[in-house]
Formats: structure tokens, C-alpha cells, sequence
């Protein structure tokens, strides 16, 4: 197979095996990039990770794009990138037409409910498992605060507090640096 | 223009909402408030389909969104491309700024203004998602529209925090069960939901 249908296909494999992305995808990763393909080496692969996790975007995606782009350039990044979409794309357009078809069955509604505390618990622990990495002293503490607080209580679109995070985040850092 | 208009909201999505899936959440709701194509509660069901489904979570609540919101417009073809306008809208960004930082690798993961953002950047995307998952609990665990009469044991939806005490207890403190893959959960609670009448 010539590489560009090959990225496609291998990156649609990778995005089939992971469920709910993040961690979950680098043992697949790592049997169809680096043991099957060869096309990055296991140190490669942590580095893209690594980079990912640090970057906008969802994680799967943004190696994805590296992985692509150190084979076939900019249009290798864009066709592994697409693969690793595309499964979502089907899935969730099969799924999406049946939920709506049955959604206003009492039963399923009850199912969702039991559903969306199940929701509550997952993003409990996920936040558990953030903060543990990301609150390490006070300056963080406090950012953490004032970030939950003012997106709860506020209208304001995340994205300021994001670009507020950043800048603070350079500053304290910097003004530690000079003590 | 509605599909313009979808994809830069997941542009912006795409764009700001840093350290993977789960960080996408605060956006949707935001995106619900603002647009009104969907409600909180669809956030929270789609949370689930996304976390149940093949594909990483971030893509497939996009994709998700997208199909929502093509189909209140049109058919089923409105919806598709719905899907398809939201899923690239996301994905875009980062196809951007990885073939950019692509090319300067090493020096990136190094430089000391993107690890100092990163000190702030870290809690504060925590810090956004502590605050999606807030109002996750608040309209799933309380019954909101009786607060009005007071506070009381009716505020609570106690067959929810039995349900999530038992979550709970299975993700973090049995050794058996902690383990396993959240589908597992979701489907379990899913039941649950209908047995109980949640």
C-alpha cells in the first residue's frame, strides 16, 4: 500500500481501538506506529505525547498530526489527522440519528439519568487525577480557585481565562526566577 | 451562516481548550449558553456517548454536537455535514500549530516561556473542567426547581447520590473494580437508571 492510504487507514485503526482517548490510545499507538509501521521509535512517541498533551487540541489528534507530518509532510499530517477522525465521524452519525429516534421513550430517559450521574463520577476523578499534576504550590492553588470560581459564577468564555492562565503563568514563573 | 458558525465555535474550541477531551467540556457548555443549540443536559448525555463510543472523546462530543445541530436544520444530510463542519473545525487548530511546532521540536519543550504558561495553564484548564463537572452535579443531583420552596430534603435527587456514592466507590477504593473501563460504568448506570426510575 503506498503511504498516504496507508496513514489514513492505520490512523482510522487507532482511532477505532481507543476509547475515550488520552492514555488510553498509547499502547495502540505504540503496536501500530512504532512495532507495526515503524514509522516513529518509542522515545518519538512519548516526546509527540508529551508535546500534545501541552498543546491545544485533543491529544489523539495532535500525534496523530506529528506522526503524519514526519512522513509525508504537511499533507501526511492532514491525512493521518482525518484518519484518526474519521471513525468518530461514522460512529457517532449512526448513533446520534438512533438516540434521537428514542429519545423521547420514558425508559431512555431514565437510562440517561442514571447515565449523567455516572458523568458526574467520571468528571470527579478526572479533575482528582488533574489536580494532583497540576496544583503543585500556591500560585497554582490560587489560579485553580479563581479559575473554577469565576467560570462558575460568571458568564465569561474560557478562553479568557485560558489567556489569563497563560500570561499569569509566565509572569509568576519569570518573577520567581529574578528573586 | 450556521455551519460557519459551527465551525468557528470549534475552532475556538480546538484552539484554547488545552490538555485533551475531558478539557473540551467547559467550551460545549459555554457553547450551549451562547448558542442555544443545545442544552446543559445534552452536554452531559454527550459526555457519556463520547466516553462509550470508539475515538477519542473530544472528537466524537464534537461530532456529536455537529450532528445535533446540522439536524435541527434539516435532515439527515444537514446533520452528517454538521458532523463533519464541527469535527474539522476542532481539528484544525492543532493540525495548524502541530506542523509549526513540528518544525522546531526540540527548542519548544524547552523554552522557558511555554513551560512558565504551562505552570499557569495547567491548573487553570483543572480549574475550568472543576467547574463543567460543578454544573454537571448541581443539574443531576439536585432537583434546581424546588429550591424556590425552600431548602429541604427535596432538593436532593437521592437515588442519583446513592448511585454516585456506589461510582464513586467502584473508580477509587475497591481494588477489583477501579480499574475498569468507564464504558463499563456508564452502561451499569445506564441500567441502573431504568431499574431505579432515575
Amino acid at each position: 500500500m503506498s503511504i498516504y492510504p496507508d496513514l489514513f487507514v492505520t490512523f482510522a485503526k487507532v482511532g477505532v481501538m481507543t476509547f475515550g482517548g488520552g492514555y488510553a490510545m498509547l499502547p495502540i499507538l505504540q503496536r501500530e506506529v512504532v512495532d507495526n509501521k515503524g514509522w516513529a521509535t518509542e522515545e518519538e512517541l512519548m516526546d509527540y505525547f508529551a508535546i500534545g498533551q501541552c498543546t491545544p487540541g485533543v491529544i489523539a489528534v495532535n500525534t496523530a498530526t506529528f506522526i503524519g507530518q514526519k512522513q509525508r509532510g504537511i499533507a501526511g499530517g492532514i491525512l493521518a489527522t482525518l484518519g484518526v477522525v474519521f471513525p468518530s465521524l461514522v460512529i457517532i452519525s449512526l448513533l446520534a440519528g438512533v438516540i434521537t429516534t428514542f429519545s423521547h421513550l420514558t425508559w431512555v430517559q431514565h437510562a440517561f439519568g442514571g447515565v449523567r450521574v455516572c458523568v458526574c463520577i467520571l468528571i470527579l476523578n478526572a479533575v482528582v487525577k488533574l489536580y494532583k499534576k497540576a496544583v503543585v504550590d500556591a500560585p497554582t492553588l490560587l489560579v485553580f480557585l479563581a479559575v473554577a470560581l469565576g467560570s462558575y459564577f460568571t458568564p465569561l468564555s474560557p478562553v479568557l481565562f485560558v489567556l489569563a492562565a497563560a500570561v499569569a503563568g509566565i509572569a509568576l514563573k519569570n518573577m520567581g526566577v529574578k528573586k | 451562516m450556521l455551519y460557519l458558525r459551527l465551525f468557528w465555535e470549534f475552532f475556538k474550541t480546538g484552539l484554547f481548550a488545552v490538555g485533551g477531551g475531558m478539557a473540551t467540556i467547559p467550551f460545549l457548555y459555554n457553547m450551549a449558553d451562547a448558542t442555544g443549540w443545545f442544552t446543559r443536559n445534552d452536554v452531559a448525555n454527550m459526555i457519556a456517548v463520547g466516553e462509550s463510543t470508539p475515538g477519542p472523546i473530544g472528537v466524537n462530543m464534537a461530532t456529536y454536537v455537529g450532528y445535533v445541530t446540522g439536524g435541527n436544520v434539516g435532515g439527515i444530510p444537514a446533520a452528517v455535514l454538521g458532523a463533519a463542519v464541527a469535527t474539522i473545525g476542532l481539528v484544525t487548530p492543532s493540525i495548524i500549530i502541530i506542523l509549526i511546532i513540528a518544525s522546531f521540536l526540540k527548542s519548544f519543550r524547552n523554552n522557558r516561556y511555554v513551560e512558565s504558561a504551562f505552570y499557569g495553564l495547567r491548573p487553570a484548564s483543572t480549574g475550568l473542567i472543576a467547574a463543567a463537572g460543578l454544573s454537571v452535579v448541581v443539574s443531576n443531583l439536585f432537583f434546581a426547581e424546588t429550591l424556590d420552596q425552600g431548602f429541604s430534603l427535596a432538593l436532593f435527587n437521592w437515588k442519583g447520590w446513592i448511585l454516585a456514592a456506589v461510582l464513586w466507590t467502584l473508580t477509587n477504593k475497591v481494588k477489583q473494580t477501579k480499574g475498569l473501563h468507564p464504558i463499563l460504568f456508564i452502561l451499569g448506570s445506564a441500567v441502573a437508571g431504568v431499574v431505579f426510575s432515575m
